[in-house]
């Protein structure tokens, strides 16, 4: 018989099972530590906490209030536009740069080694994202109620709560598809790229020209905010501004079938990288 | 110590472009050992481990961890691991890593004793981020002994160490393999693979050019190295037929001979006033190099 036979003889074949309580935990102290993470870098924390809030009680609330001439009908649009932008910021970023600078630095290496159980690296960071997302709401909804007066009920506010939620799962799926191609330098300038046009072109915070509006559409933020109004019973600024037009026509099963696709073909392309990445 | 296989390469090839990293390599990693790769850069070492670590698939052969692919989360169960370059998270405190880390596995130690057995017990509060380089990694081994693995993986551990801080990990590693965990460590170092090996492989152009215990290793290279203060010129010395190679510097005469006895006699013979004589074996140091050196010619 020889050596080698002698060792495969031996080889061990002793994988090492955890129990899923365990597994769990794995799962919910990794979404803690990206959470606490987040929480404690300010670059992170105030803008995408601190922004939508003061912008909507700014421009939101007391500059389109006092622009609208009396006109009732901005004030729950002007709620929606604004939780629409507070939740893009949190996926966007949280996923595009800390990714991109998780895997150049090498993190994202020793966690594919370790046994990390494989899908908590992602699903830490989403459930970061819904955390924020979920902050975000719950300080717009407070100035809502007692700075603007939005009168919708507490059922619509606990739809697009959950809407706008869910939602920045979408922007979690871009900002992933940006951290797995990018360098950490180059990341924030590819995320503000999509960021801002984005952003822009959902007709969030002035009417579009009806010419230019068929390219609210390459928008993924459109169709979450046009949900959000949908959930409210508001108008959007161009309809408002300037009477039905092409976006007026969607519906919210679009708005939904839209983004579930968006999200899903970005996110699983991006994984699909992360996987081969390390 | 018994023979049985933890970690396993067979057969295996990685290329990268026009690059042959991997060519067809074979390594075992057996239990209770401590097994030291050692490689000039760009030998495979780096690759090697990397496969076996499931990090990348070999283009050909096979890898296994603890008798499974090391895909597999019940496999990387066992491991821990210590990589050369990995930035942790700079927010997050030594103790929250160390939770972390330790959450992944069935039967960690807690945190307590992670901080006490790698020293960090006063900074377990502090952030990563604001640590000194020594620092950081001790912190990257106390998150590869975390999990009580039964095979570590530690790449370059004592990279950027004060001497006293890596006499304490040397210390350490000496207690987990006396405690029956197996250690495959990757370093420039040579003196640290000399202290702390069991066996060694030397890797070359993705292929083991040498493998087997310290003093075997050294034994490859029969030379010896004598040092002497002497009035003699080195080409007289370099005329003995049983001279390899001889030079001058600060420390004196240096020659490199097969047949050191030979030139000891004939150098008491040849100069009266010789002093300061030492004979050295080769260290792992001159057998890695002349090794290494043979291979690429």
């Amino acid at each position: 018989m020889t050596t080698a036979t002698v060792v495969l003889e031996n080889k061990l074949s002793s994988g090492v099972r955890m129990p899923s309580s365990q597994v769990w935990r794995a799962y919910w102290m990794e979404a803690k530590s990206e959470t606490i993470r987040a929480c404690r870098t300010p670059a992170f924390a105030i803008p995408f906490l601190g922004m939508p809030i003061v912008f909507y009680v700014l421009l939101g609330i007391f500059l389109a209030g006092s622009m609208s001439h009396g006109d009732a009908r901005i004030v729950p649009t002007m709620f929606v536009t604004w939780a629409t932008f507070g939740v893009m910021g949190p996926g966007m970023f949280g996923f595009g740069m800390f990714v991109a600078a998780e895997r150049e630095q090498g993190l994202l290496r020793l966690k594919r080694a370790l046994p990390m159980p494989t899908a908590s690296y992602v699903l830490a960071k989403m459930a970061m994202t819904m955390m924020f997302a979920l902050m975000v709401m719950i300080t717009l909804i407070a100035a809502a109620v007692f700075i603007g007066h939005v009168r919708i009920s507490i059922g619509q506010y606990l739809l697009i709560t959950s809407i706008d939620v869910l939602g920045s799962l979408l922007f979690c799926a871009v900002g992933l598809y940006i951290g797995v191609r990018a360098s950490a330098k180059s990341a924030p300038a590819f995320v503000n790229l999509a960021y801002l046009p984005m952003m822009h072109l959902a007709g969030l915070f002035y009417p579009l020209p009806k010419s230019i509006q068929p390219l609210e559409f390459v928008s993924p933020a459109f169709y979450l905010n046009q949900l959000g109004l949908h959930a409210v019973g508001a108008q959007s600024i161009d309809a408002l501004s300037l009477g039905a037009g092409p976006s007026s026509h969607m519906t919210p099963v679009m708005c939904i079938a839209v983004l579930v696709t968006v999200t899903l073909i970005l996110g699983m392309q991006a994984t699909r990288r992360l996987r081969r990445l390390g | 110590m018994n023979h049985e296989c933890l970690a396993e390469l067979v057969g295996v090839s990685k290329r990268f472009g026009k690059i042959v990293a991997l060519d067809g390599l074979d390594l075992q990693i057996r239990a209770g050992e401590l097994f030291a790769l050692l490689g000039q850069n760009a030998a495979g070492k780096t690759t090697a481990i990397s496969l076996l670590l499931g990090l990348q698939p070999p283009d050909a052969g096979t890898a296994f961890l603890f008798g499974l692919s090391p895909l597999e989360i019940e496999a990387r169960r066992n491991i821990g691991v210590m990589m050369q370059e990995a930035a942790l998270v700079p927010e997050l405190s030594v103790r929250e890593q160390i939770e972390l880390v330790a959450s992944y596995y069935p039967e960690p130690m807690t945190p307590a004793t992670t901080l006490q057995l790698t020293h960090l017990e006063s900074l377990a509060d502090r952030p990563y981020g604001k640590l000194s380089g020594g620092q950081k990694r001790q912190v990257q081994f106390a998150l590869a002994i975390c999990g009580r693995p039964k095979l570590l993986f530690l790449d370059e551990p004592t990279v950027g160490l004060d001497i006293q801080s890596r006499e304490l990990m040397w210390s350490t590693l000496r207690r987990f393999v006396s405690e029956g965990v197996s250690i495959v460590l990757t370093t420039h170092y040579l003196e640290e693979a000399e202290a702390l090996a069991d066996r060694v492989a030397v890797l070359a152009k993705g292929r083991v050019i040498a493998s087997g215990s310290v003093n075997e290793m050294r034994a490859l290279v029969v030379k010896k190295q004598i040092s002497c203060s002497s009035s003699l010129s080195v080409e007289q010395i370099r005329t003995w037929k049983e001279v390899q190679s001889a030079h001058r510097d600060h420390k004196g005469l240096q020659i490199t001979a097969g047949n050191v006895e030979a030139v000891v006699r004939r150098l008491l013979d040849e100069d009266e006033d010789l002093q300061d004589l030492e004979i050295h074996r080769a260290g792992l140091a001159q057998t890695f190099t002349e090794l290494t050196q043979e291979s690429m010619q």
